[in-house]
């Protein structure tokens, strides 16, 4: 074994001395100083300093590819599963493809249409990575014809440096025609038109003394994707069979769901309908499994996804697998040049509107002592009265000079605590949040940036609004050199906090340097988490206070 | 013995990795992944070409401010770009599912004339070795990579315009 391995790799070294291919590859070092803060309940980790670490190398040579990535959690990070400990190997595969077919052997990621019963994923900064073990198979045969197949277990978790696989085996089947490429008709026309469908099924062993589970279930759907000039519609439905688990309360209702997407653009205009109806669709590669664990399918929010530190950070909202039915509109508008409200450059606007509400269970046509377990009745898109989420947001965008432009944002969230349970609060939590930004070109290379955030929750017992935790501001400061260096200074303070003790500040230092495709930034201070955007990049971060070195190369 | 010689392979390969741009064992080709379009078409991103002239290849989402602001500044400028060193951009949405749909309506409001190619899954950014967005890169005429570039700041463009002005006349 040893002696084959050593062999690999020698010739494996001869050819790659011999024959040129493509190398890609990145590499991320995320360190963590922290100190104890029992004001935002951060203790300092025993071990005093914490780092994750990742390497991944990708190579390509004439159709063949392989690829590994190696990672190291000495301990992790905040904000990731305990389980994850140790170096070692966390991805690798080798592969095959031509114009016919693409072989891929051990780790992958994929997504069907939507992603709704398929998508295998990595969002590291969240410590998500559902990545498949087990093989994958793409094939072209005809024009216009694409078949995939993909059979693995998930990712789980990474303990002791090796990988940890899901309970279930996952079996997926995906097939896609693009009719465009067999009437080229329909091209001279504008009329573009692709239809879908894909199976996807799991087999888990009962591992229940309670109930009889099924061991196999089965998942599918079918979509399109039509577009006729400037618009397009797209949709996706989606059925699951007999699904019991921890998620959905061991009942044998099966589940379905539907996700709805229409818009229209021209130069200067764009708008954009959303809709999903979603009822009993969680589903993973073990039934006991919980949080962001072994998804096998992902359920996209309706939902803007925003950047400013308090909308992005304090109150986000995430899908309910179980049930909801949610909309949501956009409007792109540009004030043309020239025009009253347009002015010199013209003014940019953006509207946006989402709304999710819980969905009606109907459960008076279920006879009483039914044992099918079959708990409910329900019709897609058959709405309650009971809201989960509502925002609705407004951008605006100008220019004044050359150097000189700024945007204000208004935004108005409403989201039920009682269900997604973000914060202690009871009932309805309602926000308005303004964000008034400029930006300052001083000169060709040096740019001074300033964000003000106000968040102003709702006291209103009679109406359920619960004020939570109050009033928070938020200032950002950010001096930039190009192409290499910035600065950046945030505050946050939770100064209308109802309870004195809780009114913390998070102030924050950032400095950062860029080589090309290097970076290293250091953060010092008090931090919130959140989606965090400074310096030009953004990501997720954990809560934490203290120093945060991070580093990325790519090659 | 063999730990070494494994041990031997190993840092050979690794240092060619690091060191290619001396070396150039290995080309910096833009790696093969089937991307779709804001059409619904499909490109092979390894077949990518522009007559010989210079790709821009920047990966952005709806989401990310700087990556938009990158965009949009380049668009300003970019008829006479195109003029003066034939240059193409490719831009590509990291956006997924939640966002994707957003992705055409907000390219036509603001007018952009690149060519939109969507990553929902981030199978291109992976393959790319991108860690975040923004995320710029630029292709020479023999299709490979000369320049990367992770961030964005104003003031980046003029370097950008620069190395294409200089890749052009070459």
């Amino acid at each position: 074994m040893r002696i084959s391995l050593v062999t690999v790799v020698f010739f494996g070294c001869i050819q790659f001395y011999f024959s040129q291919g493509s190398i890609s590859g990145n590499i991320e070092t995320i360190y963590q100083y922290l100190v104890t803060d029992t004001l935002i309940g951060a203790d300092q980790p025993a071990e005093k300093s914490l780092v994750n670490s990742y390497a991944n190398i990708n190579y390509r040579n004439q159709g063949f590819k392989a690829g590994v990535r190696m990672e190291a959690y000495m301990p992790h990070i905040l904000g990731y599963p305990d389980r994850f400990d140790g170096a070692g190997l966390g991805y690798r595969y080798f592969g095959y493809e031509n114009e016919l077919v693409d072989v891929t052997f051990g780790n992958f990621y994929d997504q069907f249409g939507s992603g709704l019963i398929f998508r295998s994923y990595e969002d590291r900064a969240l410590g998500l990575d559902n990545m498949m073990n087990g093989f994958r198979v793409k094939l072209k045969p005809f024009k216009g014809v694409v078949l995939r197949v993909n059979y693995g277990r998930q990712r789980f978790s990474f303990s002791e440096g090796s990988n940890i696989y899901s309970p279930a085996l996952v079996r997926a089947l995906d097939a896609e025609f693009n009719l465009n490429e067999w009437f080229p008709k329909m091209e001279e026309k504008n009329v573009r038109l692709s239809v879908a469908g894909s199976f996807v099924s799991k087999y888990q062993k009962d591992n229940n003394p309670k109930f009889i589970l099924p061991e196999n279930t089965g998942s599918y759907g079918g979509r399109f994707d039509f577009g006729y000039k400037k618009f397009f519609l797209n949709a996706e439905y989606v059925i699951k069979e007999q699904d019991p688990s921890q998620d959905n309360g061991y009942i044998y209702n099966y589940g379905k769901g539907i996700l709805i997407n229409a818009g229209y653009s021209q130069k200067g205009f764009g708008v954009l309908l959303s809709a999903k109806s979603i009822d009993n669709m969680s589903f993973r590669s073990d039934r006991d499994a919980a949080l962001q664990d072994l998804q096998i399918g992902f359920i996209p929010p309706l939902t803007k996804t925003h950047t400013y530190n308090l909308v992005a950070t304090l109150y986000p909202y995430a899908s309910q697998p179980n049930g909801e039915v949610a909309f949501q509109g956009d409007i792109f508008y540009k004030f043309k040049r020239g025009s009253y409200l347009g002015g010199k450059y013209g003014t940019d606007l953006a509207l946006n509107y989402s709304t999710a509400y819980a969905p009606i269970q109907n459960t008076s046509s279920i006879p009483a002592g039914d044992s099918s377990r079959v708990m409910y009745n329900s019709t897609l898109f058959d709405k309650s009265s009971l809201i989960y989420w509502r925002d609705i947001n407004v951008t605006v965008e100008k220019k004044f000079t050359k150097n000189f432009k700024m945007k204000w944002n208004y935004f108005n969230l409403v989201f039920n605590n009682d269900i997604i349970k973000l914060t202690s609060a009871n009932g309805k939590v309602q926000s308005h949040i303004a964000v008034i930004e400029g930006e300052y070109k001083i000169n060709k290379k040096h740019s001074i940036r300033a964000e003000l955030q106000g968040l102003w929750t709702v006291d209103d017992y009679i109406n359920n609004f619960d004020p939570d935790r109050g009033n928070w501001a938020t200032a950002v400061v950010e001096y930039t050199v190009s192409p290499d260096w910035y600065f950046s200074l945030v505050f946050q303070s939770n100064y209308g906090n109802p309870v004195e003790a809780d009114r913390i500040n998070y102030p924050i230092a950032i400095i950062g340097k860029i080589w090309g495709a290097t970076r290293l930034q250091l953060a010092y201070g008090r931090q919130n988490e959140g989606l965090f955007c400074v310096g030009g990049v953004c990501r997720f971060v954990p809560a934490s206070n203290g120093l945060t070195v991070s580093f990325t190369h790519s090659f | 013995m063999k730990k070494l010689i494994t041990t031997i392979c190993l840092t050979a390969i690794l240092g060619l990795a690091f060191g290619q741009e001396e070396k150039e064992i290995f080309d910096k080709n833009v790696p093969a992944v089937d991307l779709k379009d804001v059409n619904g078409k499909t490109w092979n991103t390894g077949e990518i070409s522009n007559d010989g002239k210079p790709i821009v290849i920047s990966f952005w989402a709806t989401w990310c401010s700087p990556c938009k602001k990158e965009l949009n500044t380049i668009h300003e400028d970019y008829i006479d770009w195109v003029d003066e060193t034939g240059v193409k951009l490719i831009a590509v949405s990291i956006d997924d599912e939640r966002t994707k749909s957003r992705v055409v309506p907000y390219v036509d409001s603001k007018g952009w004339e690149y060519d939109v190619l969507l990553d929902p899954n981030g199978e291109f950014k992976r393959a790319m070795g991108v860690n975040n967005v923004p995320h710029t890169f630029v292709i020479d005429g023999a299709g490979k990579i000369v320049y990367s570039h992770n961030n964005y700041a104003p003031g980046d463009e003029i370097k950008l315009y620069e190395l294409l002005l200089e890749l052009s006349s070459n």
